[in-house]
């Protein structure tokens, strides 16, 4: 790798190791934010995947920032594979949201609390023949597969499969699949591309593709947050044991995905067990457990989580002490910097310090001042610049000026 | 009538709730009465929220178990019962250009509890539809939810489409959301900023100047 790369690097590594850097990294977490500043639509950034790498690829040489963040972000798949797939658990610019509107999650109880028996017994069944028909409403012709446990009668159970095959409701959804593919293979390529582009050019990607937390993946996906907090009360055992099934998805998509693209930092958002949205004695039965063995496994098979505790999680910040000292990098959203240092200061480094917010409200010297504050809270070591959340809006002069200052400050 | 259902609603104990609460239509309690206990146990579900001792989780669960104890009365209520004079009238949407609602329902929810009406104006809300609400409901305050960042100028634009009609003095506006933080209070013009659902109770009680506790 090239010189600017290496140095780029060694100041990351040197950071998330506990080390006094040669100065503070700074992590633009971009999202729609390219589309703003290199001037094209949102509908552009789902549907036209050349200009959205030539958006981001502009944004990332222009503010040349230590990490930036994956493309897909935002887009979760090219608006094409999603118009195919008649997608119901998102909405999207140009596709069932207006032009210029940012993606959104409809959450919703896609699999109901009754059939946890079903998932706990043959998850993929469920999931292809039931879920997956739920949220895709092209791919409706799964419900008319029979149970895949047929597959087990071997060359006796192919006239039963042959014959569901044969349906056109299924051949229709098998076709669906094959052409949604095209799609998210040439996005998939387009961007791996620009990866390598910026690699070369010396610029360091801060991870690439998320990795959900087994809690997260029931409430965000599966049973919807509503869903799942009563399952807290009513079926608790259901819902661990749904974990159990779906921890090894976690753990095997990171080792995977950093297998696939050669990055070793692992990002892993945190939705549904900050504070607030479930209480302490929760946070240890259902959370926390698979929190911290997900980071520690990810630790053993010499990755770099990168957990983002999003919403705060100064309730929880004791836990955190027990992670494994100078090996991850902790994103933080709202949880103050002052006890993040105090509690976590020997642990992990933070990545934190700007309000989304200020970036668009704020003013120049609102902006440096909050910057100056970040940076002196963490004396220059194990703290990364970053802003509370993915930055989507943003004036280009507080953006400028919030990595000068972090620049300047970090270097006195 | 003792505090067997109270206890049991705030205990989170839907079973037991839901048992109590036929058995006391099969002793001819009247419907009222029960919905009283459930608006008390609510409320203390509620202070315990303010004291972090609950958490969102609970909210959900005892609103459920709520939403389960009026479907098993429903039957024996008449168009005369009724569970008292409504503290205020509050006008909520989901400003334009997003759709989330999961903040909004649970916020709207509290708010009913705790005996606001309240009129519910969905997601994606132009500023038109803000506007005419206020000449056709009359509410005393407006609530705005946005989870994006996007929101903020959502929110800015919307007040002052209020303010233009002529109508920003008519109304205390609050706003809330996932990213909304103090400073978004006097970007966009409101009144005030809930971080949680108790929050938004907090300050309708505060604003229609009742005791909170009330």
């Amino acid at each position: 790798m090239n010189e600017k790369y290496e140095q780029k690097r060694k100041r990351i590594d040197d950071t998330i190791a506990l080390k006094k850097p040669d100065q503070v990294p700074i992590f633009l977490p971009q999202s729609y934010l390219p589309a703003r500043t290199e001037g094209i639509t949102l509908k552009e950034a789902h549907y036209d995947v050349d200009a959205w790498v030539r958006a981001n690829k502009n944004f990332v040489l222009k503010y040349d920032p230590d990490m930036y963040f994956f493309i897909e972000a935002p887009i979760n798949g090219a608006g094409q594979v999603h118009d195919i797939l008649g997608t119901l658990a998102m909405k999207w610019p140009g596709g069932t949201l207006p032009d210029d509107v940012p993606f959104q999650f409809v959450e919703g109880e896609y699999m109901l609390q009754g059939e946890y028996d079903h998932f706990l017994d043959d998850p993929s069944d469920f999931l292809l023949r039931v879920f997956t028909p739920r949220v895709f409403k092209n791919l409706e012709g799964f419900s008319k597969l029979p149970p895949l446990k047929n597959l087990a009668l071997g060359c006796y159970g192919t006239p039963v499969y042959g014959m569901a095959m044969a349906a056109p409701e299924v051949v229709e959804s098998i076709e669906r699949l094959m052409e949604m593919s095209k799609h998210a293979l040439n996005f998939t390529v387009k961007s791996g591309q620009l990866y390598a582009e910026l690699a070369a050019e010396g610029h360091i990607c801060a991870a690439n593709a998320p990795v959900l937390h087994p809690f997260d993946i029931i409430s965000d996906m599966l049973r919807g947050m509503r869903g799942t907090m009563l399952d807290m009360f009513q079926v608790p055992d259901k819902l661990i044991s749904a974990m159990e099934k779906l921890y090894p998805l976690s753990l095997g998509g990171a080792i995977g995905a950093a297998q696939a693209t050669g990055n070793n930092q692992i990002f892993i958002p945190l939705h549904r067990g900050a504070d607030g949205f479930m209480s302490p004695k929760q946070f240890e039965q259902f959370y926390w457990p698979y929190l911290k063995k997900l980071i520690e496994d990810l630790v053993n098979a010499n990755l770099v989580p990168m957990p983002f505790f999003e919403g705060t999680y100064e309730q929880r910040i004791d836990y955190l002490q027990d992670l494994p000292a100078g090996k991850c990098i902790g994103w933080f959203d709202r949880s103050d910097l002052n006890l993040l240092k105090e509690k976590l200061g020997d642990i992990m480094c933070v990545a934190a310090g700007m309000p989304a917010s200020l970036l668009q409200t704020g003013t120049v010297e609102s902006v440096r001042k909050q910057t100056k504050e970040a940076v002196n809270t963490f004396e220059g070591k194990g703290f990364i610049m970053t802003s509370s959340t993915v930055i989507d809006e943003a004036k280009p002069e507080l953006l400028q000026a919030w990595i000068d200052a972090t620049r300047e400050f970090s270097s006195q | 009538m003792g505090r067997e259902l109270i206890d049991a609603i705030v205990a989170m104990d839907d079973k037991k709730a839901l048992q109590i609460t036929q058995d006391l239509l099969d002793q001819g309690v009247a419907p009222n009465k029960i919905l009283t206990d459930c608006q008390t146990a609510m409320e203390e579900v509620g202070s315990k929220f303010e004291k972090c001792e609950y958490f969102l989780p609970e909210l959900i669960m005892s609103g459920e178990i709520l939403k389960q104890i009026t479907e098993i009365i429903k039957p024996e209520l008449d168009s005369t019962t009724g569970n008292g004079k409504k503290k205020g009238k509050i006008v909520f949407g989901t400003v334009f250009g997003d759709i989330h609602d999961i903040g909004k329902d649970i916020v709207i929810f509290m708010l009913e509890s705790n005996n606001f009406e309240v009129v519910d104006l969905g997601v994606d809300v132009p500023i038109e539809k803000f506007v005419e609400s206020i000449k056709t409901e009359d509410p005393d305050i407006l609530g705005m939810s946005g989870f994006l960042t996007k929101t903020f100028d959502a929110m800015k634009d919307t007040i002052s489409g209020i303010s233009e009609a002529g109508l920003r003095n008519n109304v205390k506006i609050m706003i809330g959301g996932g990213t909304v933080t103090e400073d978004i209070v006097d970007y966009a013009g409101a009144d005030a900023f809930g971080e949680t659902a108790m929050d938004a109770v907090t300050l309708a009680k505060a604003w229609m100047g009742g005791n909170k506790n009330e």
